[in-house]
């Protein structure tokens, strides 16, 4: 269907698209373009004097151990972000696939975790795994664990890739849920008379015509992992203890904010900026001939 | 290749009786045909005999076996679904491969079986290709292929020519029945075309409101329908069907419309007056010059050709809908006087539906189906 518009002057349509710009041009491309020139700059201590350092800034990153192990961090952390979310959504996504009672209610309370505001999920964290106040966190001592995020550096790394998958596994969910009504009835079926177990089933059909699904939301669970959980993990550590929860995002702030490195700040900014650029593309392009074909 | 018995079988979704026992025995190689109209339970019969469905009640034993409880994949059945249901991520070569893969064939072996059915079917240029570069018939071939390569015990057919367009469909009909007669498989098969159903099965079963209506050849289907309802469904256009009155001791009727007709085959049972309808098929129906005595006055209201016969629609004296068919193109007045011969006759009972046959040839030798049953491959 052509739903093009066809207009008589300028005015108009420019009319109608400028307030979008405008908002466009204020909130991403002044500051992203700040951001890009104070990477190149070094500012004196007293912000009096600003001057070209070309690639310094970046240099000097890639030289400091801290930032190279913020990069591994984050690395490990999206990837186990995204591989729980997504493993547990599709599980549950496969169990409520099926015609079970009270499917509509379990639908449900799976998508809720979706509507809840990064930092109360944290506090609902907080609530549940607090060596001392929470009630499964205080009562894991008992069974010999000694649990206390706030000290050990794993446990609270391991807390923070727990509670930033839980919001996400409901976007995931309904997802696969989705993608899980789609395919054809009778295509399972056809599978079952050609002699194909559940576990075939799934690993040869249902899987495989799953993929424009799973890497769909890979991409989206990567830049999720990396970008949206700032919230969470602030809530919750603070990037803490010690250096053990910085992600990317989290160092930009610190750095930034706190310790007002902002020239480092910035050059962190633009990386993170290239990472997204990349991973959009790549979603871009795919997305594209799926639409296509 | 095998037998296959159905005893009983029924199924119900919570209160909803879907089948209501079906009995079926099909012969060692036979084609069986199940028609009806939809919502009549043929799609569920079948599902049944797949496996995909437990029943509620009844067996099905294939080759001497009872496979009633077992999985689909444990009763070597092949079905071809109405909507092909290939695996869209599959080449044509995979696809049909795939059961023959679970089944541990070896690499030659699956090569050399598949190779063989995409050469029967037409689609050995076919076989790197996705489902969805092919066209319908295509699709259809490859899904027949991906049947034909396990080698089963039973083919199952769900509607598969009902998504192609009318050409085709009588295309692959013909080709269906070549097909199974050289493979010599046991087929079962579904669909609510009755003109498929004459076509391709030995024996049709005709399926109405979850109970098989008549099990019989096609021939016999069409020439002596067990009650007005198969008479009804079979046979294009539809059988006509006149309400009419027992009369001279069981050897005539006196139909609503006025006439009075001697049975040429025999008498009914039952005493004078037992209510009654009599099916006619409009191609049994004979023009008579104007004027004639006997006859049956038509008013016609809509004249349908369809170039090799013309069909004339139109009411009786009594208000009865009545249709003619006539061969040709032929030019018609709004009234005219039609007849036929006694011997073209069926007679229902009207309470029932069931068909009357004359007392003195009952029960009727049922010489068409067991030819069908044991000779006709």
């Amino acid at each position: 269907m052509d739903r093009r518009t066809i207009f008589g002057g300028r005015l108009l349509p420019i009319a109608f698209v400028l307030p979008q710009l405008l908002v466009t041009f204020l909130f991403f491309l002044l500051p992203a373009g700040k951001a890009i020139y104070g990477s190149f700059t070094q500012t004196d201590a007293f912000g009096l004097h600003t001057r070209f350092i070309g690639f310094a800034n970046f240099v000097s990153l890639l030289d400091d151990a801290g930032y190279r192990a913020a990069f591994g961090r984050t690395a490990i952390f999206c990837a186990l972000v995204t591989l729980l979310a997504m493993a547990s959504a599709l599980l549950f996504a496969i169990f409520a696939d099926h015609e079970i009672r009270g499917r509509a209610i379990y639908r449900t309370l799976l998508i809720w975790p979706y509507a809840v505001a990064p930092a109360v999920s944290a506090v609902l964290w907080v609530f549940v795994m607090h060596p001392e106040v929470g009630i499964v966190g205080r009562e894991l001592g008992r069974f010999g664990i000694h649990w206390d995020y706030t000290v050990n550096g794993t446990q609270a790394l391991g807390l923070v890739i727990v509670a930033s998958a839980w919001t996400q596994v409901s976007y995931n969910f309904v997802f696969y849920l989705a993608g899980l009504q789609s395919i054809p009835s009778s295509v399972i079926e056809a599978a079952r008379m050609d002699g194909a177990g559940g576990f075939r089933r799934f690993r040869t059909i249902v899987f495989p015509l799953l993929m424009p699904t799973t890497f769909f939301l890979l991409i989206v669970n990567l830049v999720y992992a990396a970008f949206d959980t700032f919230g969470t993990i602030m809530a919750l550590t603070r990037g803490g203890p010690g250096q053990a929860t910085v992600t990317l995002v989290v160092k930009v702030y610190r750095d930034g904010v706190v310790n007002l490195d902002l020239a480092g700040s910035s050059a962190q900014s633009v990386i993170l900026m290239l990472i997204v650029i990349g991973l959009t593309a790549v979603q871009f392009r795919f997305l594209g001939r799926r639409t296509i074909s | 290749m095998a037998t296959l018995e159905l005893a009983g079988l029924a199924k119900s979704f919570g209160a909803l009786a879907v089948l209501h026992g079906v009995d079926l025995a099909l012969a060692d190689g036979e084609m069986v045909v199940i028609v009806g109209a939809s919502g009549c339970g043929k799609s569920t019969l079948l599902r049944l005999v797949a496996g995909l469905e437990e029943p509620s009640a009844g067996s099905v034993v294939l080759d001497g076996r009872d496979v009633t409880r077992l999985d689909p994949a444990a009763r070597d059945i092949a079905m071809v679904f109405q909507n092909y249901a290939l695996y869209p991520h599959m080449s044509v070569f995979e696809n049909m491969a795939y059961g023959l893969r679970i089944r541990r064939l070896g690499r030659a072996d699956i090569r050399r079986r598949v190779d063989q059915a995409a050469r029967m079917l037409g689609i050995e240029g076919l076989l790197d290709r996705k489902p969805r570069q092919l066209s319908g018939g295509q699709r259809q071939r490859v899904a027949m292929g991906r049947a034909i390569v396990r080698e089963p015990k039973l083919f199952l057919f769900d509607e598969p020519l009902s998504n192609l367009d009318a050409r085709l469909r009588v295309q692959m009909r013909a080709e269906i029945r070549r097909l199974q007669r050289r493979l010599g498989v046991t087929s079962l098969y579904v669909t609510h075309d009755q003109v498929e159903a004459m076509t391709l099965g030995d024996r049709l079963v005709v399926m109405h409101e979850g109970r098989p209506a008549q099990v019989a050849s096609p021939l016999e289907v069409f020439s002596r329908p067990a009650n007005t309802y198969v008479a009804g469904f079979i046979g294009a256009p539809a059988m006509n069907f006149l309400p009419a009155r027992l009369a001279d001791a069981g050897r005539a009727a006196v139909l609503k419309a006025g006439p009075v007709i001697a049975f040429a085959d025999g008498p009914r049972a039952g005493r004078d007056g037992r209510a009654l309808i009599i099916g006619i098929r409009p191609e049994d129906v004979t023009v008579l010059p104007e004027g004639a005595a006997q006859g049956l006055r038509l008013a016609v209201d809509l004249v349908e050709p369809l170039g090799s016969e013309t069909l004339l629609h139109g009411r009786l004296p009594g208000g009865a809908a009545f249709t003619v068919q006539r061969a040709g193109m032929v030019r018609v007045g709004e009234e005219m006087t039609v007849g036929f011969s006694p011997a073209s006759l069926h007679v229902f009972e009207a309470e029932t539906g069931r068909r009357l046959e004359p007392v003195s040839l009952a029960p009727p030798a049922r010489v068409e189906s067991s030819a069908a049953m044991h000779g006709s491959r």
